[in-house]
This record gives structure tokens, sequence and C-alpha cells, in this order.
């Protein structure tokens, strides 16, 4: 059995895999098909200060090995959230992380500082990433001075693990870690979705109801490697790897290229149990290469 | 009602038409407790172009033969692989899934199931829980033609059957909102499943009858679970999934423009 212990700030995780934000719900959907507790963290889907419907339908197309989705933030808002969801999920024995999201400086610092209230969410996931949204979301993601800012006004009142999920949609991914790192986030995390598009070609139109949606799954792991290597060369704090995530040598293959934990999303929807079948997996790795730590594989590459 | 994820195995390939196959699934352990109109996600293996699960109804759960069945349209490469499964393979298998149908309390209610096409699969259930409870369902089944109505003999022993095809090949030539048993008769709810213009139309049916109406909806869907919020439905309480809070929903809850 190797330690798989790691940590972002000084937040300890029993393991470094966790669950991609809008693709766990709240970690109750899945809780008759996988232990919750034997996850190392579970973000939850997106929340905002106000509710959001989302997008219309339809909001998903599969795609070659991936799918794309325009869901668009639908969520009850954060009162809803703290009155409702957090009561059930605050004793789930793991790291309970609230992803967020919001249109201006002022509505990500106010979610932000409702969250810092809650004993059971020792970290946040900052969305500056999606890109399902027509204000706020991905349009701070693809600047450093946008990236920064949110940071900035974010990390002013909130004190506990602040990880900032990065957007590669944009020229230079490290220049906006780097950005966020400068104004004080504990940990990026990457990538969001890659936009993209599908078309209808008897009707003629696009297949997803905004036009474009963001592409998950494995077509896109090739790219968030690079990224995540990128990154990682290039920040002191800890990056957390996530796209397209679907296996034990996945996973591995973004901690050798840097990533202190990872995360894993289009996956659950085809293999429910996936999150615990990965860390099984990196133990039994680990294992079966005189590796003692998970320590001894991160950014070996 | 507790979700699974397992691996069933095939215990017989039954085709019923040139487009449909009827697989009967099983396994060592007792089936769980399902309920007309849930659906199973199926992983599809074997087909690089279907890479996510596939939402499936619910044909009949056999407790006493401890059999799960589906019946399966062919029409993309996931359902064609589907159809070449064979006895001993198995499927895994993420059930069960959403709400079902609502159940009528009294025995004496005159109900009314209306099935078009494969829409028929949960229909078959359903009218099998009726009957268990001694009422007497009522069914009209559509198709577009006589080879593609599936399984009549076994509605037959449920109750009284009414067919239409498109093309005239059995029962009354039309679509099922046309059969002339619903202007000779009233009753007292519909459950429908089918195309969704199909179950529209029944709708307006019920509405300008006033009776009690739940359409099965199939919207493109992911997780299956409620986590993802691909699959919603804008209903008047907002934006719902499919999977978790329908596939089955009462009509006035939706804002159909009917």
């Amino acid at each position: 059995m190797a330690d798989l212990n790691v940590k972002i700030s000084n937040l300890q995780f029993k393991n470094p895999v966790m669950t991609a934000s809008g693709t766990f719900g709240y970690g109750l959907e899945f809780a008759d098909l996988v232990p919750l507790h034997e996850i190392g963290g579970i973000i939850v889907k997106g929340t905002t200060l106000h509710s959001r419907e989302g997008n219309d339908s339809p909001r998903m197309v599969e795609t070659a090995s991936g799918m794309l989705n325009c869901v668009g933030l639908q969520n009850k808002g954060i009162d809803y959230f703290c009155k409702h969801i957090y009561p059930q999920i605050r004793d789930i024995d793991t790291n309970i992380i609230v992803n967020v999201s919001g249109d201006s400086a002022e509505t990500y610092a106010e979610c932000a500082r409702r969250i810092n209230e809650l004993d059971a969410v020792p970290a946040i996931e900052l969305n500056i990433s999606c890109p399902n949204v027509k204000e706020g979301g991905m349009a701070f993601g693809v600047s450093c001075a946008g990236a920064a800012g949110i940071v900035k006004a974010v990390r002013a009142v909130y004190q506990k693990t602040l990880i900032v999920k990065l957007s590669p949609n944009v020229t230079d991914i490290v220049s906006i870690a780097r950005a966020c790192e400068e104004e004080g986030a504990d940990a990026v995390s990457l990538i969001n979705t890659l936009m993209g598009m599908a078309i209808d070609i008897e009707k003629r139109e696009p297949l997803l109801s905004i036009r474009t949606g963001g592409l998950s799954g494995p077509a896109i792991k090739p790219v968030a490697l690079r990224m995540v290597y990128d990154v990682a060369h290039a920040v002191e704090i800890p990056v957390v790897g996530l796209g397209g995530i679907s296996s034990t040598e996945d996973a591995i293959e973004f901690m050798m290229c840097g990533a202190t934990a990872i995360e894993i999303g289009t996956a659950n929807f085809i293999d429910p149990t996936i999150t615990k079948k990965v860390k099984d997996g990196i133990n039994s790795w680990l294992d079966a290469h005189g590796c003692r730590s998970i320590q001894e594989i991160i950014g070996v590459v | 009602m507790k979700k699974f994820v397992q691996d069933l195995t095939v215990k017989s390939v039954e085709i019923l038409s040139s487009k449909h196959v009827l697989l009967k699934l099983t396994t060592e352990e007792t089936l769980p407790p399902t309920i007309p109109g849930q659906f199973v996600e199926v992983r599809v293996d074997n087909s690089p172009s279907t890479f996510l699960r596939r939402p499936i109804s619910i044909n009949l759960v056999d407790y006493q033969q401890n059999e799960l069945w589906l019946l399966i349209a062919m029409i993309g490469d996931g359902s064609q692989q589907l159809g070449k499964l064979k006895v001993g393979d198995t499927l895994n298998c993420l059930y069960p899934l959403g709400n079902g149908f609502t159940l009528p309390n009294d025995s004496s209610e005159k109900i009314l199931l209306i099935g078009g096409g494969v829409g028929i699969a949960p229909l078959l259930y359903l009218g099998h829980e009726i009957r268990a409870n001694k009422g007497k369902p009522t069914f009209i089944l559509g198709a577009r033609t006589k080879n593609e109505l599936l399984e009549l003999d076994l509605f037959q022993q449920l109750g009284r059957v009414f067919i239409t095809t498109e093309d005239g090949s059995m029962g009354e030539k039309g679509f099922v909102t046309n059969h002339s048993i619903l202007q000779k008769e009233k009753f007292s709810s519909i459950s429908t499943c089918g195309p969704k213009p199909m179950m529209m139309n029944v709708a307006q049916y019920a509405y300008a009858n006033d009776i009690q109406c739940e359409v099965s909806l199939e919207n493109k869907m992911a997780c299956g679970l409620g986590a993802c919020l691909c699959c919603v439905e804008k209903t008047i309480d907002g934006n719902i999934c499919i999977c978790k809070e329908g596939p089955v929903l009462n009509i006035k809850k939706l804002l159909w423009q009917i």
C-alpha cells in the first residue's frame, strides 16, 4: 500500500483523485455506486451567487471520443446550496470543494465569502473558464488582467484553499497561470473544456442551442497533458490536472507531467465507479513499480 | 431507489423485426426493485462511435425468471452492436434510473396506454403491473406497418389492444391518436410513450378531454443520474433533468405549445 497523500497549500487529500465540477453533481447522485469517502476530493457543480436556469436544450452532443456540452452553469444559487445541499454533503468523509462562478469580481467574491463560512468546505475552485455563459465565466479567464482581477477580489475575502480553474481557449495558458499565482492562488486546475461546434447537416444548423459548447472526454487528453506539463514547469504552486482522464494510466501520465492531483470528469458518465478504480489503480501501479509514495512520480517527466 | 452498475448476462436474443431485437438479461443475484417507465443506461462496447451510454427503457422485469427485458430499435451503430449480442455475452447496465409511471390507486380506473413504434417498450411492463394489481389496461399501439408492431401477443394477454398502422396493413389506418376508440370511450388516465409529435397529440387529446396524462420523454442524455444537467426539459418548475425527475412527466408540468 503506497502513500497516496497529497497536499495543496495546507489542505491534505487522502489520495489525488478528485471529481471534476459538473460531472459528479453534488456527489450524492453517485452515492449508490461508488464509496464517496474513497475519493480524494469532490468538486461540486458550479455555483453562482444567484440561481441560473442555464441554456436551452439541446445542451449536449456526442462526438468522437468525447462530448460537447453547453449546460451554462445551471444551479440554484449559493443560498439554496447553503440551506439545502450543504447539510446533505457536509459529512461526506472527503474534501468537499465548491466550484464558484460569477459575472463580475463582486459576485465571485461574494459567493466565495459565503462559502468561506462553511466549515466542511475547505477549498473552492474558481471557475474563470466556463465557455458556455455570455457574461463572466471564460471572459475573465482568457486574459491575464481578467484572471488576476478575479483572483485578487476573491483572495481578499477567502482565506481557505483557493484553486483557480483555467481555460485552454487561450494563446498562452502559462501566463494566465502565473497571473493567478501572483495574486495568491494556492493552485491552478486545468484544463476546462475546449470550445467546439457540431452541425446537423440535414437541418443546416448547429446541434447545440447556443451554437458552441465545451469539448470534454478522451479526445482532449493530449492537449490537456501538454498544458499541464507547461504550467507545472512554470509555476511554483501545485497544478491539478484534468481533461479526458479515463484510466489509471491517464492519471499517472498527468502526475508525471507535474500534476499534484487530478480530476476525473466525463469518464464518470461512462463508468460511475471510475474514481475508485483509478485511485485503486494508482496504488497498485505504485506497488508494482516499487514506489512507496505518490510523490515519487509527480513531475518526473 | 438504489441504483446499480452491473454486468448482466444475455439469456436470450429474440429478433422481433428487421429493426428490433429483444434482449432478455439476467444475473446470479436477484434483480433490484424497478418501476415501469424506468430505464437502463447500457454501455455499448465494440462501437467506436458510441462514446456515451445509451438509455433504454425497461420492457419488462420478470422477477420469477429473474429477467430484465430490453427492447432495442437498431438505428445507429451503437444499437446495431447491441443487436449483435449473443447468449452468454454480458452487457454493462446502470440501473434502475428515472422515476417511472404513476400506478393507479384503484383497479377500477379505466386506464389507457398509448405506444408508438419502439415506445411501446415500457408500456408492456406498465400494463403488466396494472394487471398484477387487478386493473384492466386498454392499449392503443401504433407502428408504421404491420411488421413493426412488436410483442402484440404479450400485450393481448394483459388487456384490450387497439391497433393503428400508418399504411393500414393492420388495425385502423393512421396514427394512434386517430383511433376510433378515443371517440367512443372515456378513459380516466393515459400513459404514453413514443415519438414526441405523437405524444404531443396524445397530450392535446388528454387536455381536451380533461384526462390525467403522463408522457415518457427521451431527451439526449449523458450521465443518467441527474449530475450533468444535459437532458433538461423546460417545465413549470424550471429546467429539470429528464434522467432523474423524468423520464415520465405529467403533461401539466410541461410547457409544450399544444
